[in-house]
């Protein structure tokens, strides 16, 4: 085991600039009976401190298995074959004032100490089913003051303390009385801010949660979005956003990657990517969601096809048999890189020229004669 | 039984078509039985007096949170449950009108092709031991087409109809993504030509890019078969890409029901209006408009004093709490259950047209 | 963007893929003449996924089962124990009951395959002393005499399943026709037991007894559980309450003592094959009770299944959704758990012979063979006489293994 450490020499308000963590060509890939399924496969982005990274997908995307990977957290027979994660580590966890260091994660066994300290103290998860993150035989607050005492230097009482402030921090009401109740008996919206503050127990800089709001309903989503965005801001936490929904994306994210069957097809601003996607997929994608803001009865331009199995990924570009743009033995032969298109904003798809980003017109016929016609 | 439908009909002009189905104060409640004896100790109030009416061709959309009962109205529409009180009249095509509330089940039997239902859960509503043609002929077989060329003919009609290859007939439905299984399973609920379909969230299982494929192949379907839709689901944006009209339930009691425009530009019930501001909706820039309800929602088992919204309404008065109120009709096709409809001005969504150009 | 912008009107192309005119990847669409526009991606089947797609439901299991080498092996035991089963005669030497005091404690002659280089099994005689102190007979094997083995050579005859008679054996002395007393006719394979009867043509049919009485309990439990366990499940209420606590008072009874009370009160002047239906129905009385609990299981949660509701709703009749709908989904598991049933019948079986409770001699089963090895002295004098322990194991490990891999096959959809 191979733990690169380069001590960082900087000045503290340079950091700002530089990334909290750096996933570079990450490959995550199954290995099964039936064959590999390449889940995440070749996925770069970068979090900076104090923003919100939304990773949005639909289903077999690999957005899941990028967040796995990140946290080391794979199930057996997945494994990273390809990539690096670094991370701005603090040398003492959980003080917020401590000096920093450069830790590839994927370099640590993820068993190591290093990494499962790590893990919760440096990167907390809101995992998706609040009811299963809970065990169901001991308080709330014991599982909560159990983190921060595998995590920080402190006695037990000041554990229940730290405890009782994120729960408070959180927005529950009656936070001393809660604390000491079984995960069982809290409501959905409660649980929900219940895991959110035994994420924050630690004070993580990097938050990862992993579709926190698929399981509740829509007005408790809204408390629960809000609550994510205040302590966002209070605490410059990073957060990892992981979700299918483009709405909740929209309203979280500060940067946003587009992923598709286990490659990013476009990454950016959200702003950019909402106002002004360039990949044919994110484009489709935001035309085909009914929207409430849209005239009711209306028909949707829709994706043709369905998403491939990801055992038989198609060949070239994943997206190409579902493509308006598709160019026979331009998509279909070779995978697109990530090529810059403006300031910021990457796209992965052979519309754009590899050298300078622009848009190139070689376009086929019909895909020419579809855009005249409009 | 038979005596019109009067109560819910709306008073004048909006109405262009005659109800095919009107539900008249639907109750379910669901008992819990605590201890050895099985005592009754209270009631799950899933359905609470809830009544509605869907228009022959048009979509009637059912909105809620979960738990607020809309699955079990639907269900008790389609007596795949039994209601615990109120009627379900129901106009056949000769014009008579038949309380389902009151048949036993094998009464039931003769409604059963007239009414059909497609599913939330594409993987779980169809059988995973019988062929494609098996599953979307099987009402055929059972309601007496017994020909087995005959029934091949008109599978491959309505696979055809829903978008799919005839070929696939002979496939599982292992062979098939959420998106064609969902297909199917509209192929299979049109088989006997039913005039009321009850669609059960039927794209909340399916990935966003194929949703938008279900729903416009269910738009096209009810212009070409004049198609009448229950449509439930929990997503707004959904309900309004595909209703006329919607009614929105909470905690097992109807808070509002109108046309679609209606309901979404000028909501008059603040329970509406929360659960529309608190859509977040795909555009970065609408930020500061999304706002969130405070509280939680309230349990069917334990329902609060008066109007069950109150101790989340920031309107409410004390009226509220001590009064149950009664669903109303207070503009033309406008029905509302809260007190101060009149008189609070609420905020809707706008139509955007920037996105839309 | 210009193409990022759609009109707000109907878009009746929806995004229908323009580009596919390659025939050999996406073949043309006319074939289908579609009222509705085909979102379906093309065609592009290969041959296997084509194979995948119409695989019915036991395609999949055996598919599924068929990867599992250990069950496969355990499949071919038992259909090699199935044929023993069905024709005992054909694979025993000699007459299983015969017994002889002067053949008794012969030990196991191992069969020689080559004779002079060439493919002529033969086995070593036995020569018997007695020992002039002990009186008892010492054996020892004379690898000049040989006794050559005869295969499918003819002998006494006998009836396959009653349609046919044979006089085939699998093996047999090649002397055999000659007197019966001459050593260098008969072969003992497995040796012999205190009444000089043959191990090896015993063994034989009392593999046929004791697999019989674990396969017809065990299709009695399944019987009794499919009938008691789908009233239960299927209509519930007061009957369903019946039903499970009288299960609950059978899985509450004390299993040995109820056996032992139950056999012991067979009338000893019973004949075997009386014994023998008797103790399968008490094996299966209690047998019937987890099976009865999976299929109420089963049942209760297919009630619940959509696709159940769906058939209701097409106007299906109560019988036809059962038995289109919920058997079939619960056959492969029942079959699963069944065959992890037999072996627990056998053993039971074999337990309560080898006390002497089940069945009796005559009558021949693995248990009542074991009972002959019952003290330590006679394992040390001729440990041979515990080969039937040793087919038992074979034969319950085979069963459990098979189960196993039926059970993790049985389910092919769940992932």
């Amino acid at each position: 085991m191979v733990t690169q450490i380069h001590p960082l020499i900087k000045p503290a308000n340079d950091l700002t600039r530089e990334p909290l963590l750096r996933v570079e060509d990450l490959k995550a890939y199954f290995f099964m009976d039936e064959g590999i399924v390449r889940a995440v496969d070749g996925v770069s982005f970068d979090v900076m401190p104090g923003k919100v990274v939304g990773i949005v997908g639909e289903s077999g995307c690999g957005k899941s298995v990028t967040m796995k990977a990140i946290l080391q957290i794979l199930e057996a027979g997945a494994k990273i074959v390809n990539g690096k994660v670094t991370l701005r580590s603090r040398i003492h966890h959980g003080d917020p004032n401590s000096a920093e260091e450069l830790i590839e994660l994927t370099h640590l066994h993820p068993n190591s100490r290093q990494m499962r300290r790590i893990r919760g103290a440096e990167i907390a998860l809101i995992p998706q089913e609040p009811m299963a993150a809970f065990s169901p035989v001991h308080t709330v607050g014991n599982q909560i003051m159990e983190t921060i005492l595998l995590h920080q230097d402190v006695s037990k009482k000041e554990a229940r303390q730290i405890a009782i402030d994120v729960f408070r921090a959180v927005g529950i009401s009656m936070p001393e009385q809660r604390i000491d109740s079984y995960s069982w008996q809290l409501s959905g919206g409660l649980r929900q801010r219940a895991i959110i503050a035994m994420a924050l127990s630690c004070n993580p800089r990097l938050l990862i949660a992993d579709e926190p709001t698929t399981a509740i309903d829509v007005t408790t989503q809204a408390q629960i979005l809000k609550l994510l965005r205040k302590l966002q801001e209070e605490r410059q936490t990073s957060i990892i956003f992981i979700t299918h929904d483009l709405g909740v994306i929209a309203q979280m994210a500060d940067e946003v990657v587009v992923m598709y069957l286990g490659m990013v097809m476009e990454k950016g601003s959200a702003m950019k990517i909402f106002k002004d996607a360039q990949h044919p997929y994110t484009q489709a994608l935001l035309r085909s969601i009914p929207s409430v803001q849209s005239h009711p009865r209306v028909k949707l331009p829709t994706i043709a096809g369905s998403i491939a199995h990801p055992f038989n990924r198609p060949k070239g570009c994943p997206f190409h048999p579902r493509c308006t743009h598709f160019m026979r033995g331009v998509c279909d032969a070779s995978q697109p890189h990530l090529v810059e298109v403006d300031e910021d904003h990457f796209v992965s798809c052979f519309l754009y020229s590899e050298a300078d980003g622009t848009k190139k017109m070689t376009k086929t016929g019909a895909a020419l004669a579809k855009e005249e016609s409009l | 039984m038979s005596d019109g439908m009067q109560p819910l009909e709306p008073k004048a002009g909006a109405a262009t078509k005659s109800p095919l189905l009107e539900v008249r104060h639907l109750k379910k409640y669901f008992p819990i039985y605590k201890g050895v004896l099985r005592k009754l100790v209270n009631q799950v109030r899933a359905v609470d007096d809830v009544s509605l009416f869907v228009r022959e061709g048009e979509t009637l959309g059912l909105v809620g949170e979960s738990g607020c009962g809309k699955t079990t109205v639907s269900r008790c529409i389609l007596r795949a449950i039994d209601p615990t009180s109120g009627e379900i009249l129901f106009r056949e095509a000769d014009g008579r009108v038949t309380d389902l509330a009151a048949l036993d089940r094998r009464e039931m039997r003769r409604f059963r092709p007239q009414m059909q239902m497609i599913f939330q859960d594409p993987f779980g509503s169809l059988n995973p031991r019988m062929t494609i043609f098996e599953i979307v002929s099987e009402p055929l077989y059972v309601n007496g087409m017994r020909s087995k060329t005959e029934r091949e003919d008109h599978v491959a009609e309505l696979l055809r109809l829903v978008g799919l290859r005839t070929e696939y007939m002979a496939r599982y439905p292992h062979a098939f993504s959420g998106g064609q299984r969902q297909r199917i399973g509209i192929a299979r609920a049109l088989a006997l030509n039913p005039r009321l379909v009850v669609a059960d969230e039927p794209v909340s299982a399916l990935d966003v890019s194929v949703q938008a494929q279900v729903l416009n192949l269910m738009l096209d379907l009810q212009q070409k078969l004049n198609l009448t839709y229950l449509f439930v689901a929990h997503d707004l944006s959904v309900v309004k890409h595909i209703s006329d009209r919607v009614c929105v339930m909470y905690v097992g009691k109807l808070v509002e029901m109108a046309t679609t425009e209606e309901l979404f530009q000028a909501p008059r019930h603040p329970y509406t209006a929360a659960l529309m501001m608190a859509v977040p909706r795909p555009d970065p820039s609408s930020r500061d408009i999304i706002q969130d309800l405070p509280g939680e929602v309230a349990s069917p088992a334990n329902p609060p004093s008066g109007c069950y919204f109150h101790p989340r309404c920031q309107f409410a008065t004390e009226v509220c709490r001590t009064q149950t109120p009664e669903l109303r009709e207070i503009t033309p096709d406008h029905f509302v259950s809260c007190h101060r409809a009149e008189e609070l001005h609420l905020a809707g969504i706008k139509v955007n047209q920037e996105t839309q150009i | 963007m210009m193409d990022s912008i759609e009109p707000k009107t109907l878009q009746p192309e929806g995004a229908a893929p323009l580009e596919k005119a390659d025939p050999a990847i996406y073949p043309p669409d006319e074939a289908v003449a579609a009222p509705t526009e085909i979102f379906e991606e093309p065609l592009v089947t290969t041959q296997e996924e084509e194979r995948i797609s119409i695989a019915s439901n036991w395609t999949l299991v055996w598919w599924r089962f068929r990867k599992n080498v250990l069950a496969v092996i355990s499949t071919v035991i038992l259909l090699f124990l199935a044929i023993v089963v069905f024709i005992p005669d054909f694979f025993a030497t000699m007459d299983p009951e015969e017994t002889n005091a002067r053949l008794a404690f012969i030990p196991v002659q191992r069969i020689h395959w080559l004779d002079e280089g060439q493919l002529k099994p033969w086995v070593p005689s036995v020569v018997g002393k007695r020992d002039p102190v002990t009186l008892a007979m010492k054996w020892t094997t004379d690898e000049a005499q040989k006794t050559y083995i005869r295969f499918f050579g003819t002998s006494w005859s006998y009836s396959v399943l009653g349609i046919f008679d044979s006089n085939i054996h699998l093996v047999s002395a090649a002397k055999a026709d000659q007197a019966d007393d001459d050593l260098a006719a008969q072969i003992f394979l497995l040796g012999t037991d205190r009444l000089g009867r043959d191990q090896w043509s015993r063994l034989a049919f009392a593999t046929q007894i004791s697999m019989t009485i674990g396969m017809i309990s065990v299709i009695v439990s399944v019987v009794l559980g499919l009938l008691l366990g789908g009233i239960s499940g299927y209509f519930g209420g007061w009957i369903d309450n019946i039903i499970q606590r009288l299960i609950e008072l059978l899985q509450s009874l004390p299993t040995i003592p109820i056996w032992l009370a139950l056999t012991a009160a067979l009338p000893r002047t019973w004949s075997p094959e009386k014994v023998f239906f008797a103790i399968t129905i008490i094996l299966a009385l209690r047998g019937w009770t987890t099976l009865g609990r999976e299929v109420r299981g089963r049942f209760l949660s297919l009630r619940e299944e959509d696709f159940v509701l769906a058939a209701e709703l097409g106007g299906a009749s109560q019988a036809r959704i059962i038995v289109k709908h919920m058997i079939p989904t619960f056959t492969s598991h029942i079959i699963a758990t069944s065959t992890l049933a037999i072996p627990v019948m056998i053993v039971t079986e074999t337990s309560l012979s080898f006390l002497g409770l089940g069945m009796r001699p005559p009558a021949i089963s693995w248990g009542v063979m074991l009972q002959e090895a019952q003290n330590i002295q006679t394992l040390a004098l001729a440990p041979w006489l515990l080969t039937p322990g040793l087919i038992v194991i074979v034969a319950v490990l085979a069963f459990n293994l098979v189960g196993d891999g039926l059970r993790d096959a049985a389910d092919p959809y769940s992932h």
